[in-house]
């Protein structure tokens, strides 16, 4: 093994490291987060009794899952019950690896650690633990994996709830997992890449992907909210028809690691929507955040970090503000109104890209994404009078009034 | 023929789900920094004479945990009339009259079941000594069942404030 390899595999694990243990204290601290957010908007304090502020509260509850009692359903299929928890803890962990989180950093050293030989580092090193230059693709390919864990578990539990609610989300994360996957092609056609690091690049050459691709934002948003089960789209749960819909015969740490899976999944997700439309790790208006310095690199960890955050309120505030949809209504969102947008949007993009690049023959980031942005806000208004018409999301007067009406139009053919 | 159903069209500013979405959104996000209204229990009671939480304090007819009244001597008050065993609807007050060298009653046992009791006030409302008291207080938990009926002793000890009970004449308490 060379040198240099022994430097990028120790500066690797570091990273490993680093990101795996943030990511578990950061989820563990989300679930405090959540019923704090939850409790601020229902005028409540929310837990603060174990430690200062409830910060302890975490801990406490990771304890009390580790000493309760291991379940198992008679009837269950043991080791695919077993397999179920971890199939959906393991997807939602490996998309930290290709999510850059920082800007890249100069690191230099060359030292020889007894036994263990020589360890060179010459260059920046990208902070993301694996610079994958197909990094968008992986994301795509493993968030789709975690439908497995859910539908597994509700396969294996041998429960008629558990079935239902492992049916739902596989039918659901299926769905949008269509509308999501098609929401980002426009990206793609902006960055001309798909390695999350090179998107990141484009959108400080230009403007962050939310102001030319604003629907492909909401789409992907949308989306996410769908893929990650929560509300208002939380149907695979569906306490009040479900129980706990997949996780029913789950207990203890089975049990904790499905809300692992959770949440790790809502910080992918927003960590995607930081990355791909709102510039990643970027400081807008400068470009001090690229000289490659350790202080760039913590400023920009900083300002992810913040953006993720808002992001995960933004999450936790949706799902206290929105009831649950009916499940005909999550499909009908996901296959009538969100695919078909996501592939118009897909053309409009391309025909303005060839338009703007070929035919005007403007190739500057920034000009171009302005004029993107342009047409962005007449489609954006376009879209949403139409949902706002009251003509894709009908209530249940207007579906009454045209049953009523083929009554009338029989009585008089009769 | 159909069954006739009324049909409300209304208009879409009041059925968009867009606008309703906006607007819930902006409703909880005012909420997150209004005044918290949860009492931190063992910290602030309800019966705290300034708990700051006005709206939880309870009421001074509260009919809670009994109470004995005694006079300067430290003796309890009741003369053993016997009157609130024979009122208490619940069966819980066990009373067994003594009498001394001067013909004075007094209880030589007085014992109240909390468990059975259902603290509906009748006791304090028929004692012609005004000496047994229910008393705005609520905090009765023990480790063992026995140590819920309270003997004599224990009654006079209680130091919590005694129920104002409804006055026919003054049916609002003002």
């Amino acid at each position: 093994m060379t040198p240099e390899m022994k430097g990028f595999l120790l500066l690797s694990v570091i990273k490993m490291l680093v990101v795996f243990t943030v990511t578990m204290v950061g989820v563990a601290l989300l679930t405090l987060m959540e019923r704090k957010v939850s409790a601020w908007m229902q005028n409540r304090r929310g837990p603060n009794r174990v430690g200062f502020a409830g910060l302890l509260q975490p801990a406490a509850d990771g304890l009390k899952n580790i000493l309760k009692e291991e379940t198992f359903p008679a009837m269950a299929n043991r080791w695919l019950f077993l397999l179920a928890p971890a199939m959906s803890f393991v997807p939602a962990l490996l998309l930290f690896a290709v999510i850059p989180f920082a800007a890249p950093v100069r690191v230099d050293f060359d030292f020889t650690l007894g036994p263990l030989g020589r360890f060179v580092h010459h260059g920046l090193m990208p902070m993301v633990v694996a610079d994958l230059p197909i990094g968008f693709l992986f994301v795509l390919a493993v968030s789709s994996m975690g439908v497995y864990g859910i539908a597994l578990a509700g396969w294996a539990s041998n429960s008629k709830y558990a079935l239902m609610g492992g049916l739902r989300a596989s039918a659901q994360m299926v769905s949008y997992e269509v509308a999501m996957g098609l929401s980002l092609i426009p990206v793609l056609l902006l960055s001309g890449n798909v390695s999350l690091s090179a998107i990141v690049h484009e959108q400080q050459l230009g403007l962050w992907y939310v102001l030319p691709l604003s629907l492909s934002f909401f789409i992907f948003l949308i989306s996410g909210f769908a893929e990650t089960n929560r509300l208002p789209f939380d149907m695979p749960e569906a306490e009040s028809e479900l129980i706990a819909g997949y996780h029913t015969e789950y207990s203890a740490m089975k049990f904790s690691f499905f809300f692992i899976a959770e949440y790790s999944n809502v910080v992918t997700v927003c960590a995607m929507v930081t990355t791909l439309f709102f510039g990643g790790w970027d400081i807008p208006f400068t470009h001090w955040d690229e000289t490659g310095g350790v202080l760039p690199a913590i400023a920009t960890a900083g300002l992810f970090f913040l953006k993720v955050m808002f992001w995960i309120f933004f999450v936790m505030w949706i799902r206290w503000t929105l009831p649950r949809f009916r499940y005909d209504q999550l499909m009908a969102l996901g296959w009538k109104v969100l695919m078909p947008l996501a592939l118009t949007y897909i053309m409009v993009i391309c025909l303005a890209l060839y338009l703007i690049e070929h035919r005007a023959g403007i190739t500057a980031p920034v000009l171009r994404s302005l004029i993107l942005f342009g047409l962005n806000v007449i489609i954006l208004g376009l879209v949403f009078g139409l949902l706002d018409s009251n003509v894709f999301v009908k209530g249940s007067g207007k579906q009454r009034r045209s049953l009523d009406a083929r009554a009338r139009r029989e009585r008089v053919t009769a | 023929m159909a069954i006739g159903v009324k049909v409300l069209q209304r208009p879409a500013r009041e059925v968009s789900y867009v606008r309703a979405t906006l607007k819930g959104m902006a409703l909880t996000f005012k909420h997150m920094f209004e005044k918290k209204v949860t009492m931190q229990y063992p910290e602030e009671k309800s019966t705290d004479a300034d708990s700051g939480m006005g709206q939880w304090s309870i009421s001074p007819r509260w009919r809670g945990t009994h109470r004995m009244l005694t006079d300067e001597q430290g003796r309890s008050k009741c003369v053993a009339c016997g009157l609130c065993p024979q009122v208490c609807p619940a069966n819980c007050i066990k009373l067994v009259p003594g009498e001394d060298e001067q013909g004075n009653r007094y209880p030589l046992i007085y014992e109240i079941d909390e468990f059975r009791c259902v603290f509906c006030g009748y006791c304090q409302e028929v004692c012609p000594e005004e000496a047994i008291h229910v008393g705005v207080h609520y905090e009765n938990s023990e480790y063992s069942r026995d140590r819920f009926v309270y003997d004599l002793e224990r009654l006079s000890s209680q130091t919590h404030p005694v129920s104002t009970l409804w006055d026919p004449s003054d049916p609002k308490g003002e």
